[in-house]
């Protein structure tokens, strides 16, 4: 993995300290165009893999992609899959057999409404693979080396201890897709021992890592000492706990937990990819 | 340990299922529903027991505490058994269809000295608790309005046929989105005793309303608006945003960050004179276990310490609830004395 990874946030109104913010990001980014020049200045700047869900609008940035080969010759994409509020929201409203019958492709809608439902029930795994085809499909033709589950699935799974379905994911993405599996989690100590449990080794792992200890739970010290001491490949995000922490510091803690790999960031102008990019090849 | 089971797993039901699963403290024995998708996905993955019967479940499993998150029409049913049982109840929101069934399960709690709590998560947002206790200090003065907003994109085009779309059973962005707003003024702001200027608007929904409007008019003689619309696509997720309005100063908060503006500086709190800002980062305490948010494991861990320590004046009781149905009543009745 590089070492620095763009995230995309700011390109869909997530904010976790301003509601005001994210308005004004949704307003920003209102056009495709808009996310491709920012993207293109990431690629100018250096920095290679796109780390991204599997928001509907990331299709047509694909689509551009696919379009100028040579401008992103060596361009990668990071899917974080799913895109939870489409979900959510659709659970909201339709129950949960209601968002699979909405989501689930279309051709498989019909075996779905028939036999569907008992192979459903008799075949968990499937129905998940099902929707990983469902979620990937934008990216046909774009290298997605690492591909990820967003953190409200990964702690959904490990809360409710669906340890198995784990495995499951690992295999199908490594078989299906010829790439890594990746994991975004707020429970990272809590994920590595279940996954030492399954046997799920080295695995790559996505969690927030910052100096005031924001959505890490069980708290800091817990997190260092993971980082330190267990075998995996950890990727920091929320580094700036949103804005909460001065940018040279933050990384410059990020720096002192030396197993860390790789670097999650987001940014809307070139300026602020520029100052956090230079700050990661400072410290980390 | 406390030996917990789960009635209902939709979408809380299901994140209640998590979060109680990872904690330390609970043993999480059994949960039910009637989806068969469901049941089968945990028997087969997950350890804990599978029914589909409540009345089964509780007949054959021992708890000490229920999580209740069915459909609103069933939590008076369960939840009366429960108690009648001698079961410490987390009840999801809104608590009953009915006053008479919100009664009766607020005063079998209360004589029975059970453990009972309703799934407002709000009061569990550090933005909104430090709104509170900046009101319990007169900070802003003499507070002469107020606003509570809520938004958000669950219902954005012509579509039917689930509970959420039958008043009868609690579905409706009253019952649903206009609850969580009303609960939290009263948290914060003091108790509703009545509406006027009512306006449920029907905006893609044919049974129920998908906003709506209202004066309210508080015990302690402030008053102010409601403005909750659960059809707006131009939110990515449901935002909550409480205004406050006083002779000194002015708060605004959602659940991520707090704007305070004072006429003079308060050294007592360390602000200062014009704007302050504060976030949820400076505001939250760390959870155990993170899903969706630190408050919906914070208002588990609260009920399980309420149970450990016999504690029976609950932040988010089954009374505070009870009052915001009757508020809900209110708005609803106001419809039809005045719209037909």
């Amino acid at each position: 993995m590089d070492k620095i990874l763009f995230g995309d946030n700011q390109f869909f109104a997530v904010n976790h300290l301003s509601d005001e913010k994210s308005r004004a990001q949704s307003i920003q980014f209102r056009t495709n165009e808009a996310i491709i020049r920012v993207l293109e200045d990431v690629v100018d700047l250096g920095i290679n893999t796109f780390m991204c869900t599997t928001h509907d609008r990331i299709s047509g940035i694909c689509d551009h992609i696919r379009k100028h080969p040579q401008k992103y010759k060596n361009f990668k994409i990071y899917p974080c899959m799913p895109y939870a509020h489409k979900y959510a929201n659709a659970i909201t409203e339709l129950g949960i057999l209601g968002t699979l019958k909405e989501y689930l492709p279309g051709n498989i809608f019909s075996t779905f409404a028939k036999g569907g439902l008992a192979f459903a029930k008799k075949d968990i795994i499937a129905m998940m693979e099902l929707l990983i085809d469902a979620e990937m499909k934008m990216f046909k033709g774009i290298d997605t080396p690492v591909i990820f589950i967003q953190n409200v699935i990964t702690d959904l799974i490990l809360g409710l201890g669906l340890k198995d379905v784990f495995k499951a994911y690992d295999a199908y993405i490594r078989k299906k897709y010829n790439a890594e599996p990746g994991y975004i989690t707020m429970n990272l100590p809590m994920l590595l021992s279940v996954f030492d449990h399954v046997g799920i080794k080295n695995p790559i792992i996505c969690s927030s890592v910052n100096k005031i200890g924001f959505r890490m739970s069980g708290g800091r010290e817990i997190y260092e000492k993971t980082i330190a001491e267990k075998k995996f490949r950890p990727i920091a995000m929320q580094v700036l706990a949103a804005g909460a922490i001065n940018p040279r510091k933050a990384f410059e803690y990020i720096g002192k937990q030396k197993n860390i790999e790789s670097v999650l960031f987001g940014a809307s102008s070139r300026e602020h990819i520029k100052q956090s990019k230079d700050l990661i090849l400072e410290y980390c | 340990m406390i030996k917990a089971g789960i009635i209902g797993l939709g979408k809380m039901g299901m994140s209640h299922c998590a979060i109680v699963n990872a904690h330390p403290d609970i043993d999480l024995v059994a949960v039910c529903d009637t989806s068969t998708l469901v049941l089968e996905v945990l028997k087969k993955y997950a350890s804990f027991n599978t029914f589909s019967d409540y009345r089964k479940m509780l007949n054959e499993t021992e708890l000490d505490c229920l999580f209740v998150a069915t459909p609103t029409k069933l939590h008076a049913e369960i939840v009366l058994l429960a108690l009648e049982k001698g079961i410490h109840v987390f009840c999801e929101k809104p608590f009953s269809l009915t006053l008479k069934q919100g009664q009766q399960m607020t005063e079998l709690a209360r004589s029975k000295k059970l453990v009972g709590q309703v799934g407002y998560h709000n009061r569990f947002i550090g933005t909104f608790n430090y709104f509170k206790t900046l009101l319990e200090k007169n900070i802003i003065g003499q507070v002469y309005h107020f606003t509570g907003e809520a938004y958000g994109p669950v219902v954005v085009k012509n579509k039917g046929g689930t509970w959420r779309s039958d008043s009868k059973e609690g579905g409706g962005c009253l019952f649903d989105y206009a609850s969580h707003v009303i609960n939290l003024i009263e948290f914060i702001l003091g108790e509703i005793k009545d509406v006027d200027g009512t306006l449920l608007k029907s905006i893609y929904s044919r049974e129920v309303e998908d906003a709506v409007y209202s004066s309210l008019f508080l015990e302690n003689g402030i008053s102010g608006l409601l403005t909750v619309n659960w059809s707006d696509e131009t939110y990515r997720k449901m935002s909550t945003q409480i205004t406050a309005l006083g002779t000194e100063g002015k708060i605004i908060a959602d659940a991520q960050e707090m704007k305070i503006y004072l006429k003079k500086d308060n050294n007592e709190l360390g602000l200062e004179k014009g704007w302050n800002m504060k976030y949820i980062t400076d505001l939250t305490d760390q959870v155990d276990f993170y899903l969706r948010g630190e408050e919906y494991s914070s208002q588990i861990d609260y009920f399980v310490n309420c149970i450990k320590e016999n504690n029976l004046q609950n932040k988010n009781s089954f009374e505070a609830a009870f009052h915001t149905d009757m508020v809900i009543e209110m708005l609803k009745n106001y419809k039809k004395s005045n719209n037909g």
